[in-house]
């Protein structure tokens, strides 16, 4: 740890990046982009295809070159590193990827004994055989990658990996080519792995669901810039930017249902109207039964249009969308944020 | 047919089979290593040197686009230094060397450059050097279409080596001409196209069969 005070594994100190185009001029992938990844935590960037998340996780193994600023891993400035220097870093930082990327030729013990022949490690055997044991794939040794399932193929490809004992661990949209239910396994897996090898693990996804899973901080990245970053569940209950907002409302109860949005209306009309609002539940109070103690306490109904309770890591957090009347709005939001709750008005429908 | 002329088409595919080895060999030593450099020498890529890049391809395609009967004449001097005589089966051997070489140097390429660039990646990402990249990854990996181009380059030379009797070079296609056309033996001419019928026939089955033993790209039956 030289340059680096911050103690992070990965560092992005205000990276940018420009691609020339054909016409002359230049394309910004990447503007001003600093980022620190915690070590041991599992990290997920997320962003639409085309934000610039994957040329930045290519920056931490030196795949892609910033054009201006450092990424510094342990320490150790990639960018500025060539040749040999630059493959011992590789060495320290595993891969895996969205299609696998394995060798037809190989079976799954070759596979993973790939990394090993090319550090020139010794004892290949052994050490193959515990990491077939770790990803449970055991009996399938001696199969080669077309005789094996998507999920099947992701397990080689993690160990594969995991072979020369990295610190860092980048995942390129490593579940985006499985199905709900193999993705699950593999995410359980890469989560074990953090969880056992003090594994720092860097990931990008464009699934909201796959960060909400497994990463304990995140970031946002539109445009070529991070527009929010932090631990997760202060982003899934405190979301701030319009981009992170779109992202969440596929895995929360943050959209509207269709016959509300196409009524309502920003303003509050002069007629008796219901006002739509927004309730996020965090911690402790994602178990208390807010709504009842509104209805019970204040007298005020509730309609209760849209939401869903669940867990970022091991914090439950929920989101609705109520609507109530209008005249009491007020009041109703005033209560709920007096007991820790946060609220937002989305409108009103007459 | 006389028990000479058995003899004479013997020995004449002995001649074929000899030279049709020998270049094969020769050509893959020479045109493998080429092809692999051409799929991975332009701009941006593994070993990266555009010029040399240009100009070996316009060397290949020079020596390509040179009818073979216009080759093994045009080079009877640097076929004398090589094999010490211009006439015989062995200086033929270097004329259709000379012709195999760029032939299988753009089939390896293209090989090669059916490799997904994906495992390219992964290789790099794992810190292996450019030559451990070519060596573990594209070589391999590229293995059923090198298998299937050779095969193609070896029927080509049967085919080449029919024209070497100009030279001297004899093997089958000389006895052809010789014997089947200038002393008008029919028969000897339909027994020279029967056995380079077969002799494609059973170099396309040996080709085809190694290739699907070395590609492990579809599931296949387990049955060991």
């Amino acid at each position: 740890m030289t340059a680096d005070t911050s103690g992070a594994a990965i560092t992005f100190d205000k990276i940018g990046k420009s691609f020339p185009k054909k016409d002359g001029g230049l394309v910004m992938a990447l503007e001003d982009v600093s980022l620190s990844v915690p070590p041991g935590t599992v990290t997920g960037i997320i962003g639409r295809s085309g934000a610039g998340k994957s040329t930045l996780l290519r920056m931490v193994n030196g795949l892609e070159r910033p054009t201006s600023g450092r990424v510094l891993v342990g320490g150790r400035d990639v960018g500025a590193a060539r040749g040999a220097e630059l493959r011992e870093i590789r060495r320290d930082v595993g891969m895996i990827f969205q299609h696998f990327n394995l060798l037809s030729s190989r079976t799954v013990h070759e596979n993973i004994a790939l990394p090993l022949e090319i550090a020139g490690a010794r004892d290949i055997a052994p050490r193959v055989a515990e990491l077939i044991h770790r990803v449970g794939l055991t009996e399938l040794r001696d199969r080669y990658p077309a005789e094996l399932s998507g999920g099947q193929k992701q397990r080689v490809g993690i160990a594969r990996a995991l072979a020369t004992s990295p610190k860092v661990l980048l995942s390129d949209e490593a579940t985006s080519a499985l199905d709900p239910e193999t993705t699950q396994t593999v995410l359980a897996l890469l989560a074990e792995i953090n969880r056992d090898l003090g594994l720092t693990i860097l990931l990008i996804t464009h699934e909201m669901a796959v960060v909400r899973d497994i990463a304990s901080h995140m970031a946002v990245i539109d445009g070529g810039r991070i527009v929010e970053a932090g631990a997760t569940y202060d982003i899934f209950t405190h979301p701030q930017n319009p981009v992170t907002r779109s992202f969440l409302s596929g895995v929360t109860g943050l959209v509207l249902p269709a016959f509300i949005a196409g009524k309502i209306v920003a303003e509050r009309p002069p007629v008796p109207s219901q006002e739509v609002i927004r309730i996020t539940f965090a911690g402790q109070y994602a178990t208390d039964p807010m709504l009842s103690l509104l209805t019970s306490q204040l007298g005020i109904p509730v309609n209760i249009l849209a939401g869903a309770i669940e867990e970022v890591g091991p914090h439950p957090f929920g989101n609705l969308i109520v609507s109530l009347n209008a005249e009491r709005g007020e009041e109703a939001r005033t209560y709920l944020e007096r007991h820790g709750l946060t609220t937002e008005v989305l409108g009103y429908v007459g | 047919m006389s028990a000479n002329l058995i003899n004479l088409l013997i020995s004449s595919t002995g001649q074929t089979l000899y030279m049709v080895a020998i270049s094969a060999l020769l050509g893959t030593l020479f045109g493998l290593p080429l092809g692999v450099f051409l799929a991975t020498s332009q701009r941006g890529e593994l070993l990266s040197a555009p010029w040399v890049n240009k100009v070996l391809g316009l060397v290949v395609n020079a020596t390509r686009s040179v009818p073979f009967i216009i080759l093994v004449v045009a080079i009877i001097p640097f076929t004398r230094a090589i094999a010490g005589t211009s006439i015989g089966t062995t200086a033929a051997v270097v004329p259709l060397t000379i012709a195999a070489i760029p032939f299988i140097a753009r089939l390896v390429e293209n090989a090669i450059r059916e490799v997904e660039s994906g495992l390219i990646e992964a290789a790099r990402a794992m810190g292996a050097t450019p030559f451990q990249i070519i060596r573990k990854v594209l070589v391999p990996e590229a293995l059923p279409g090198i298998t299937l181009g050779l095969t193609l380059a070896v029927v080509s030379l049967i085919g080449y080596s029919a024209m070497v009797g100009a030279v001297g070079g004899e093997g089958l296609g000389d006895l052809g001409i010789r014997y089947g056309y200038q002393r008008f033996m029919p028969e000897v001419m339909l027994a020279v196209v029967v056995i380079l019928v077969v002799l494609v026939q059973v170099v396309q089955s040996i080709g085809e069969w190694i290739a699907a033993r070395v590609d492990k790209r579809a599931p296949r039956n387990r049955g060991h």
